[in-house]
Parts: C-alpha cells; structure tokens; sequence
C-alpha cells in the first residue's frame, strides 16, 4: 500500500468540493455584480448591494435579533445542556435509558411540526411575547445538538479522573468546573458553534414563531425575495456566511483562551 | 500519621442487588491489607464504600477516631490510586502531584516544592513538566502514586494498581509501592486479583467471595491453613476429600470415605470433628508403594517432573486426586499405590454447610 490516496478518491473528493463550492461562488458573484437583478457572472463590480442591507430598516433590524436569539439561545441551550450530558454521562448505568432519548427526541419531529406545535402552545396558548416565544423555540432547537455534541465529548472522558481530583479534596462542583470542563472543551466549542448556526440559519421554526415587527434574518430574506428580484438577497447571504465564519473565529478564540488559562 | 482503619458490618446495594454482605475488617495502622478475590466479589465495591463514592446501606466505616461513614469523599482525606492512573490529562505531571496541596491551600512555591520532592522520590522529576499523554503506564502509575502520596493521607487505596503493566514492570512496581508504603508507615488498603502479588506485598491479606469475608489472615497462614473449601482451592489445595468419623479410640480417629477407611492421629492433625474435609495440595499426598501404608489406596495416572518431585494424577474410590512421589523411584502409569496424608500440608476443614 502507498501513503497516496487513489486517484479515484482524489476525484471524487474534488467533485464534492466542487458541488459544494459552485453554490457558494454564485451566491458571492451574484452578490457583487452592479446589475439590478440577480445574475451570474456578475456584470460590472460594486458594494452597492451589501450597503442596500443596511438601508432597509427591516434587515438591519433582523440581523440584530438573529444574533440576539442565536446567541441567547445557544448560551441557554449550553447552560441546561452541558449539566444534562453531564448527567446522561456520569450517571448512564443509574439512568433510566429513555431519558437520553429524550433530548435527542426533538431532532426526529420535523422542523416545520415543531414550529407550529410551539405557536400553538407558546404563543397562541400562553400568550408568550414574540421575542420570548423565538427564544424559547431556538433553545429548544439548538438544545439536542448540545447534548449530542457534549455527550460525544464526555463519551470519552474517564470519570474516574473526577474522582481522583474529588478524593484529593477538591470539593465536586469545583471538580466540574476545573477538571471535568477543560477535558470537554473541544465538545463545548462544537456544540457552541453548531448551536449557533443552526439557530442562525433557522427558517421553519422561525416561520412560526415570528410576528409583527420581531423577525429573523432567514424570514426577512424570504419575504425580501417574495417582492424584489434585486441582489440583495445575495449579499445578505453573503453577509450571513461571514457571521457565521466570523462567530466560529470568536468562539474558538475566546473559549479556548478562557479555557486555556483555567 | 498512621490509623488504623475499621470497617464494621457494612453491606452495601447497587438498586436492589446485594453486592456486600456485613463486611466486617480492621486494618491496624501503618499495615497494607490487600483484597483478594475473583472477578465481581465486591472488591472495588468495598474500595468505594471506604472512598465515599458509594453509601453503605448499613454498618460504619471508621479511620483513627473520625467515623467516615456519612462524610463525603473531598473531606475523608484519602489517598487514592486508579487501575487506569486516572491522571488529569489537561495538566502537567507537576501539576497533577501538586493538585492536592492545591485544595488544602498550599501557596505555589510550598506545592512545587513538595510535588517535586516527592517526583524525586518516584524517580520523575526530569519530566515534571510534562503532560500525562507522553508518558509510559509505568510512569505514569508512579505519577498517580507520588500524587497519593504526597498529600500525606493517614490511609492509602490502591484499586488493581498494576493490572495494565506487564509483568516484570508488575513485580518492579509492586516492591517499589511497598517500599514508598513501609517508609511512609501509611495505613493501605490494596485491591487485586492476583494472588502473587497479594500474598508477596501484604502484612494481611483478606479473601473475599461474593460480596463476603472468606477469611483474612497473614499470607503464611492463608497458604498453609485455609479456613474453609472455598479458600482451599482458591490457594490451590487441589485435593479436598469428604470424610466421616466412624470411631474414635484416644487420639486416633477413623474416617471414611467412599467406603474405604483411614486412621487419623488427632496428635499430629488436630482436632477432627464428625463429618470433614481433608484439604491438601499434592505435596500433602505422598505416593507409597508399601501395601501397609496407612493411606488412600490409589491407581497411578499421567506422571509430570516438577523438579523438586514427581507428581501423579491418581483415580481413587473418593475421586480424582494430584499427589506427588519422591524422585528416586518414578512410577509408571496403572501402579496401585497408597496416597498417604502428610499431616503439615493438610487442613482439616468443616464442610462449608455446617459452618
Ligand atoms: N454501578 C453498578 N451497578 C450495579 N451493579 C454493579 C455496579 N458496579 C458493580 N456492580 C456489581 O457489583 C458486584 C461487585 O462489583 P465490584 O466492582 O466491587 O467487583 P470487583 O471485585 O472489583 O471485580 P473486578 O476484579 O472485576 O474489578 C459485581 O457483581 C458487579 O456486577
Ligand atoms: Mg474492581
């Protein structure tokens, strides 16, 4: 066997990158092109349409609740989240097997039933704000992904290593936080940036839940193209891919820094 | 420094099976203990109840004079050692040592200091910077001891310490662990399922079976007078014959069994009760060509050199037996001899249902 992978391999990774890149280099030369309609190649060059996002009121506005829900939300779904792997983990022969089930459940319910089960109940039923109803509902979006992710990572994480820092004396909250966190890290970090993302870019759920003057950036897109043909829309995918590789720049900085200097 | 440690009557549950039945051991201080037993016969178990990771459902568990029955693990202040080291894998091996000096407020340079003198100990200082990854299971066992060892706990537990070492590294380590043990006089509890290395590094050595005490005595004593069958042949007493006492005229006692009779000298046995067992590893079953020997009659079977003797597979009326002869004179295989009971290798043991 050579240490050089087949060239069979080698194509079709190749056409795979290519599919996968060929959306995104439209999306981004439809984004500049200086016409007033989407086209690719793009015709002639110009930022005109990325300052278009900010002179329409509505996405200014929605690209701000959009960070505000995916970041709240991913921050909650971590805070229940990273205790309840925990707990799957640590206490996985004591606990009933269903209720690991349980947190992966809303993954199998598609989206679009789960967005109008939580207006039935949060918004219609209990008359939760709109604000509140999307934070809720992002939460629990982003919450079996969490679990997931922060399992996977504590799936391999020795627990007897918490006992030894608990039977040195270190007190076990403490033990969570200094011993058991800086090994899941890379879990947290995942589960972070998915979390995000996936909140960010969130349409069926969001649908439901948004209502007058509180949306989210993927509902104004779609309302925006509803009525304009212009490359708006293009730039302001643009501008979404670039938050979300701006968010996973931040988060792997930051909590790798934190995390780092325990 | 040094207490002693009392277990009194613990039992102890997994939901609703039984895994400890009123364990009673005391351990005097400065002394190793080592629990010896079989696969699932509750030795971690018992190791976790004296740690705190699990609650007795009754009994106590008492060090020096502090009842650690209901306090929890971080403050019993036990030095513990993992089957898989369990080293924190974020921190360098000095920090892994100093962790404990850490959380009883040690100021950094007092716990460097110490960390490193007990590196120096273990032989690990040059890779006090290191981190647990790049290190071997032997460096790495001796980082998790000298981390043990270092918070100066009034008891030590080791849990299979050795188990992912091989063998020539086992017995290194082994002497080294009692060694740093003796030197530091620390009250140890250590947990294996290895005979040899229980019974070489042990002051006492208590033999469990399912969840119960099977006897717990000094090595010398277990391997020569086990209490009971199931030690018997968990020492490797590879014979153990079921006898009744049909007359008793002095000393001298006649026992049968499967219809054939022997005279015992209660002289030279002690005591016999009604109904035994006589216990024996080969070398307690002398092989004798002399038709008037006092002993069990026996055909000759496969023949194997042992070096210090010969020894036989012999058919009896009681059943299977392993006896060994002296080597000037092997014997071929269908020879009728006599298996002679040698009365210092053997125990006379009640049957294990009237106990
Ligand atoms: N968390 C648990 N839940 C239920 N039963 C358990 C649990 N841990 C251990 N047991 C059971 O308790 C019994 C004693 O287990 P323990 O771990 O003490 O055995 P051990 O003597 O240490 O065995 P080994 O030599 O294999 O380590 C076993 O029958 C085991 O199956
Ligand atoms: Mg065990």
């Amino acid at each position: 066997m050579s240490d050089r992978p087949h060239p069979f391999l080698i194509a079709v990774a190749a056409l795979v990158y290519f599919f996968l890149m060929v959306p995104l280099v439209i999306v981004v030369g439809a984004a500049l092109s200086d016409t007033t309609y989407l086209t690719f190649p793009p015709q002639g060059l110009s930022l005109r349409w990325f300052e278009n996002i900010f002179e329409i009121s509505a996405f200014r506005r929605t690209i701000v609740t959009s960070l505000q829900i995916a970041f709240l939300g991913t921050l909650i779904a971590l805070i229940i989240g990273i205790p309840a792997a925990y707990a799957l983990n640590r206490f996985r022969v004591e606990l009933p097997k269903w209720l690991g089930t349980l947190f992966v459940l809303p993954i199998l319910v598609p989206e679009i039933v789960f967005g109008f089960a939580l207006l039935k109940s949060l918004t219609v039923g209990a008359g939760v704000p709109i604000f509140a109803a999307l934070l809720i509902g992002h939460t629990l979006l982003v919450l079996p992904y969490v679990v997931r992710v922060i399992s996977a990572s504590l799936a391999s994480f020795d627990f007897s290593i918490e006992e030894a820092a608990i039977s040195l004396g270190s007190a076990p909250l403490k033990t969570f936080f200094t011993i058991v966190m800086p090994n899941v890290r890379a879990g947290v970090i995942a589960a972070f940036i998915l979390a995000f993302i996936t909140s960010l870019n969130d349409v069926s759920v969001s649908l439901f839940l948004t209502g007058p003057g509180i949306s989210t950036l993927p509902i104004q897109i779609l309302a925006h193209v509803e009525q304009f043909f212009d490359p708006t829309v293009a730039s302001v995918s643009v501008l979404l891919m670039f938050l979300t590789v701006a968010v996973m720049a931040v988060v792997e900085r930051t909590l790798g820094l934190t995390f780092l200097a325990k | 420094m040094t207490q002693p440690l009392d277990i009194h009557a613990v039992s102890a549950h997994y939901g609703t099976t039984k895994v400890l039945e009123d364990l009673s051991l005391s351990v005097q201080a400065g002394e190793l203990v080592s629990l010896l037993g079989a696969s699932g016969c509750g030795k971690t178990t018992t190791l976790r109840l004296i740690a705190g990771f699990l609650s007795p459902t009754s009994g106590s568990i008492k060090l020096g004079g502090r009842d650690l029955t209901r306090l929890p693990t971080h403050k019993r202040d036990i030095g513990l050692v993992f089957q898989n080291y369990a080293l924190f894998p974020h921190l360098s091996v000095l920090d892994n040592v100093a962790f404990g000096l850490k959380q009883r407020g040690l100021g950094a340079s007092d716990r460097r200091k110490s960390a490193l003198a007990m590196l120096e100990r273990v032989g690990l200082a040059p890779l006090a910077e290191r981190t647990p990854g790049a290190l071997s299971g032997g460096q790495k066992q001796r980082v998790a001891l000298a981390r043990a060892l270092v918070i100066e706990p009034p008891l030590l537990m080791f849990d299979e310490p050795l188990s992912n070492l091989d063998a020539k590294l086992r017995v290194e380590m082994r002497v080294e662990i009692r060694q740093l043990q003796r030197a530091n006089g620390t009250t140890s509890v250590y947990v294996t399922h290895d005979q040899e290395e229980a019974f070489s590094i042990s002051d006492r050595v208590a033999i469990m079976n399912a969840g119960r005490l099977m006897q717990f005595d000094r090595p010398e004593v277990l391997y020569r007078q086990p209490a009971n069958t199931f030690v018997a042949s968990f020492v490797g007493f590879e014979n153990i014959i079921p006898f009744t006492v049909v007359g008793r005229e002095g000393e001298t006692v006649t026992a049968e069994t499967a219809g054939m009779r022997l005279r015992l000298s209660q002289n030279a046995f002690g005591a016999i009760p009604d109904t035994f067992l006589l216990a024996t590893r080969a070398d307690g079953l002398m092989v004798s060509t002399d038709p008037a020997a006092e002993g069990i009659p026996a055909q000759l079977g496969l023949r194997t050199y042992l070096g210090r003797a010969y020894q036989y597979q012999c058919e009896t009326a009681a059943g299977h037996l392993v006896a060994n002869g002296s080597l000037t004179a092997p014997l071929d295989p269908g020879t009728g001899v006599k298996l002679v009971p040698v009365p210092e290798q053997c125990s006379i043991l009640m049957p294990d249902e009237a106990r």
